[in-house]
């Protein structure tokens, strides 16, 4: 499978970049690690005129430190985050869970803000990205902006990433000492999308849930929030049957599609199951 | 659609084409260079029998395009030999029976060879999650799995001088 004829363009800075898709048009994709658009432009599910390669963006690339935020180039690829001791310390849930994605090979291309960007309520990015409250830094013609990454999931395919706009930065507070987190996903094998997964993030205040998180993978035409979910925890003590009944709100908010990794029952009965899971892994890490 | 020209080393030789922005390395390497070693599997990025190197990172050259490799050291499973004499994780695949119809073979070589560099001493779970972007349809995964163990010990040994 040969992809469709296209132009490449290899800008070397974001506003080489934002420039050329304001020149180009909605006729030009950006191309990042590439494992979602060259699949599917063999497929012809995409056409593009223009590719716009923004792998040798360096500025695009890394992990810092920016006070007590931790700020991801957009275009680090899931083995990088794996293996960063900023993350390592200060996010250790982003560590984990790039872990659960795709295989090796792809880990070395696949990047961080392209599986946010793309909109694809199967990519881990996006419920993670809701669980650890990070924001997405933007770049268009009339400069940067910074949205919070809950609310900024439309739609399969939809997000609030204009079609003139490059993903930048990714920005997370850095986790405070004592907070639990887990993502769990159930798959049918490696390199597969989730049947359902399950990020959270947790902290205690003696036995009383102090804050929490939780996002849903897969479950819903994208990665949702269970906020009904998280009510039902915080300020209250972690047990059975609080743990019960957040996983109950978060099955009351599924709707996912049937597919060969399942029915609709069956997937959100697993979303339930994953928050569970993801809950009682992130409590036992709490201190 | 302009061609665009693409220099890059591979297994050590420098090689320039102008080729269309479309075409993939896996492509490139079979086609415009002659080197059919990285097999042409699913063309889905799932069965890692295009795996190659590309800058010391294992990569699936079938979902990468070949003017991405501009300035980039390319190494397939034909540079992995020295003079002829086999490579460890080539010896390992021989002596452990790592391979049944064959197809798999070279992506796994190229796995392997780029796994044992990232982690020298891996346990068997570290081998089987190492390998696990690549697929064996014969199933031959123990014999694989003692094969990057045989080369791992290999590798260790030290050099005879």
């Amino acid at each position: 499978m040969i992809p469709p004829r296209f132009e490449y363009h290899a800008p070397k800075t974001v506003g080489e970049a934002v420039a050329l898709l304001g020149q180009l048009g909605p006729d030009a994709k950006l191309l990042a690690g590439g494992h979602s658009l060259l699949p599917m432009m063999k497929l012809r599910f995409a056409q593009p005129e223009h590719l716009i390669d923004i792998n040798r963006i360096p500025e695009l690339r890394g992990i810092r430190e920016e006070g007590n935020t931790v700020v991801i180039g957009a275009m680090t690829v899931e083995n990088d985050l794996i293996s960063s001791p900023i993350l390592q310390a200060k996010v250790p849930l982003l560590c984990e869970a790039a872990k659960l994605i795709a295989d090796p090979q792809v880990r070395n291309r696949g990047t961080i803000g392209g599986d946010i960007a793309h909109g694809d309520p199967g990519n881990d990015h996006p419920a993670l990205s809701i669980a650890i409250e990070a924001s997405f830094v933007l770049e268009g013609p009339k400069g940067r902006r910074t949205v919070a990454a809950d609310g900024f999931f439309l739609g399969t395919y939809m997000t609030l990433l204009e079609e003139n706009e490059v993903m930048c930065e990714i920005r997370v507070p850095a986790f405070a000492p004592g907070t639990g987190s887990a993502y769990e996903k159930l798959k049918r094998k490696t390199g597969d999308w989730a049947t359902a997964g399950c990020a959270v993030v947790i902290r205690k205040s003696g036995d009383q849930v102090s804050h929490v998180r939780i996002a849903l993978t897969n479950v819903a035409p994208t990665a949702l929030r269970a906020e009904a979910a998280e009510a039902a925890l915080l300020g209250k003590p972690f047990n059975a049957a609080n743990v019960q009944a957040a996983a109950a709100a978060a099955i009351a908010i599924c709707d996912p599609a049937e597919d060969l990794r399942g029915d609709v029952e069956y997937k959100t009965a697993m979303s339930g199951e994953m928050v569970k899971r993801a809950l009682n892994k992130a409590w036992s890490q709490c201190g | 659609m302009s061609k665009k020209l693409v220099t890059m080393s591979v297994n050590g030789k420098k090689e320039e084409k102008a080729v269309e922005p479309r075409t993939l390395l896996i492509h490139f390497l079979r086609e415009e260079l002659n080197l059919t070693g990285a097999h042409i599997g699913c063309e889905t990025s799932h069965c890692g029998a295009c795996t190659v190197d590309i800058d010391g990172r294992s990569v699936k050259a079938c979902t990468h395009l070949a003017v991405q490799c501009e300035g980039s050291e390319v190494l397939t499973v034909e540079g992995l030999a020295n003079k002829g004499v086999l490579h460890a994780v080539q010896e390992g695949f021989y002596k452990e029976h790592g391979l049944q119809c064959g197809f798999c073979t070279p992506g796994m070589l190229m796995r392997a060879y780029r796994f044992l560099q990232e982690n020298p001493n891996p346990s068997e779970d570290e081998i089987r999650h190492g390998m696990s972007g690549n697929l064996c349809r014969c199933t031959g995964y123990q014999n694989i799995v003692k094969a990057v163990q045989y080369a791992a010990k290999k590798l260790q040994e030290p050099v005879a001088a």
